[in-house]
């Protein structure tokens, strides 16, 4: 595969030269579901912002600036306090999704940053599926509760929802439609219907990331080793998904530390900087959680990035071709699909055969794809651990090395409001 | 799920898979839980209040005629005003399908069911449940009709759909 240099012309560098870096990257230990009992999801959360602190070179005394995304319970505000952070100046949280607001999150550090609102801005992420509700569910069983006979019966139309979720879940919670899989296996199934998409094509993006992740110490699917008899043998959940088309439920943290490029060159590591980012949704994509109706075929059937990558890759000055590796939010094998062909790895409709040609798989794929294992094999954090893995492949330090890497695509989930980034070795 | 787990829920008689009728109660059993009604926010008040009624509505622009759902405040084309439509019921399967595992009630003791989207003669496409044939007789672009109309709430009912008669079976 050609590797271009990035452009280093007069403007282009003196913009480069004030790009933010990320310095820092840590993780709690990754479980499954209900795994970890010893520290609270909020306490994880502290845990992965030391560590990452601690890989840098920095202290909390550095900080003063948090991020992070999609309704995170773990507040900032609450964060700074129990870390003990002097003066916090910038925190924000994306609105962008669970899932879509990974990259974002970095996103808004790097801009707080760049802006000098902020000096070292940590973007976090702490997710114990098992000390609270599937992320990812609605609200209940939205069934009014009996009321009390003294009360008078409501007139129709009076009980309102209370939040536009409750309103929205109106659409797909009658229908027993109550969790992503049975989104996205309809996008999918829509998918293989245009394009002729097969389930073996589905299949070798779960055993190609698997086998990424047995040679990953922090996979929590690391001693399973995953053949596609394996995956074909996997129980069916809703049509075309098996469930080794869905990602892990997991319990775990992990925090990436962001700065300026002066303060980069001071830390124990180095930077990796950020070279662009880029976030947004199509008309339909952000109504609800995954309900994903009335929208054109060309944009139901896809990953809905297209306009995030055209962005993206016009702001990095680099294009599909000229990245060495890939973290891609992968929630469901067959979105992984998608966003590989919306980043531009490969045509439209042909997500399926690239990654049955092998494409995606260390070290010889044209493009190596979820080093780490992903959300399917790794950890479910999400997508924040996809970043991590970016900032490792730059460094050197990935337990499945592209060798000689200089830029890494990271992607946050396709099918949401979503967002990702283009990481360079500085 | 397991079937034993089936089995214990009892179950109004299930003429065949995938009608997902609602659930008989037994005495001195625990009465079965309904399908969770919409809670109607302003704009879908009158969608779910007349599918209570056994009408399915769309939305219509006075002024450029494009027909819509979600309900909106405006036309998602020209911003115009919008006006309710009754639509004919008929549309077709845009995509869909069978969950074979939900261990939320009703829905564990009716699967398989098929979760579906439907696109409307009308344009707009809805999601729903293709009922009254087997789940694995689904496919995608196959021709379906409103034909039920659960009531839900006092203020909201759903839509079901069902194959019209003569629908091509693929294997």
């Amino acid at each position: 595969m050609g590797r271009r240099v990035v452009s280093s012309g007069g403007e282009a560098s003196a913009t480069a030269s004030r790009r933010a870096s990320i310095v820092g990257v840590g993780e709690t230990r990754y479980a499954k579901w209900g795994g970890i009992t010893e520290a609270s999801e909020y306490q994880l959360a502290v845990q992965s912002v030391l560590a990452a602190l601690d890989d840098a070179g920095l202290s909390v005394d550095d900080v003063d600036g948090l991020a992070s995304f999609a309704d995170d319970r773990n507040e900032a505000t609450f964060l700074a306090a129990d870390l003990g952070i002097p003066e916090l100046r910038y925190a924000t949280m994306s609105w962008l999704p669970g899932g879509g607001g990974a990259c974002a999150a970095v996103s808004n550090a790097a801009t707080a940053v760049e802006t000098g609102q902020a000096e070292v801005v940590v973007v976090y992420r702490s997710l114990c599926q098992g000390q609270f509700r599937r992320f990812g569910r609605g609200p209940g069983n939205a069934a009014p509760k009996p009321r009390p006979e003294t009360r008078p019966a409501p007139r129709p139309g009076v009980r309102r929802a209370r939040s536009l979720l409750e309103a929205h879940v109106a659409f797909t919670m009658p229908f027993g439609m109550f969790g992503p899989p049975i989104a996205y296996a309809m996008v999918t199934k829509r998918h293989m219907h245009r394009f002729g998409t097969t389930t073996e094509q589905l299949g070798a993006v779960a055993v190609t990331t698997r086998a990424h992740a047995a040679r990953n110490p922090r996979a929590i699917m690391g001693e399973r080793t995953m053949t596609m008899d394996d995956y074909l043998a996997s129980r069916m959940v809703s049509d075309p998904f098996r469930l080794f088309d869905c990602c892990l439920e997991s319990d775990g943290a992990c925090a990436v530390v962001v700065t300026t490029p002066e303060r980069a060159a001071d830390t124990r590591r180095g930077g990796v900087t950020i070279l662009a980012s880029a976030q947004g949704t199509l008309r339909g994509f952000g109504h609800g959680q995954y309900s994903n109706v009335s929208m054109p075929d060309d944009d139901y059937a896809s990953a809905g990035a297209r306009q995030v990558a055209a962005r993206l890759w016009g702001r990095a000055g680099v294009g599909p071709g000229d990245v060495d590796v890939a973290e891609i939010y992968d929630h469901f094998t067959g979105l992984v699909l998608l966003s590989l062909e919306d980043f531009g790895f490969c045509g439209r409709g042909e997500g399926g055969p690239f990654a049955a040609s092998g494409a995606m798989s260390w070290p010889d794929g044209s493009i190596p794809t979820n080093t780490h294992g992903g959300s399917l094999s790794e950890a479910y954090v999400h997508g924040l651990n996809h970043v991590v893995e970016g900032v490792r492949q730059l460094r050197g330090d990935s337990t499945c090395q592209v060798e000689g890497a200089q830029t890494c695509l990271v992607t946050s989930a396709a099918g949401v409001p979503t967002s990702a980034l283009v990481l360079a070795r500085t | 799920m397991s079937a034993s787990k089936a089995s214990k829920t009892p179950q109004a008689p299930q003429a065949r898979p995938g009608d997902m009728r609602p659930l008989a109660e037994v005495p001195g059993e625990r009465p079965p839980k309904p399908r969770p009604a919409p809670v109607p926010d302003p704009e879908a008040a009158q969608y779910w209040a007349a599918m209570g009624e056994g009408r399915l509505l769309v939305q219509g622009c006075t002024r450029c005629g494009n027909r819509q759902l979600y309900p909106r405040q405006h036309c998602l084309t020209c911003r115009g005003p919008v006006e309710w439509v009754e639509a004919s019921g008929r549309g077709t399967v845009y995509s869909y399908t069978v969950i074979r595992q939900n261990h939320q009630r009703p829905f564990r003791d009716w699967i398989p069911y098929v979760v579906a989207l439907v696109d409307l003669e009308e344009g707009p496409r809805i999601m729903t449940n293709v009922v009254g044939c087997d789940p694995e007789d689904v496919y995608v672009g196959m021709t379906v009709e409103a034909t039920r109309f659960d009531v839900l709430s006092d203020e909201a009912g759903i839509a079901l759909f069902e194959p019209v008669p003569g629908f091509e079976h693929r294997g």
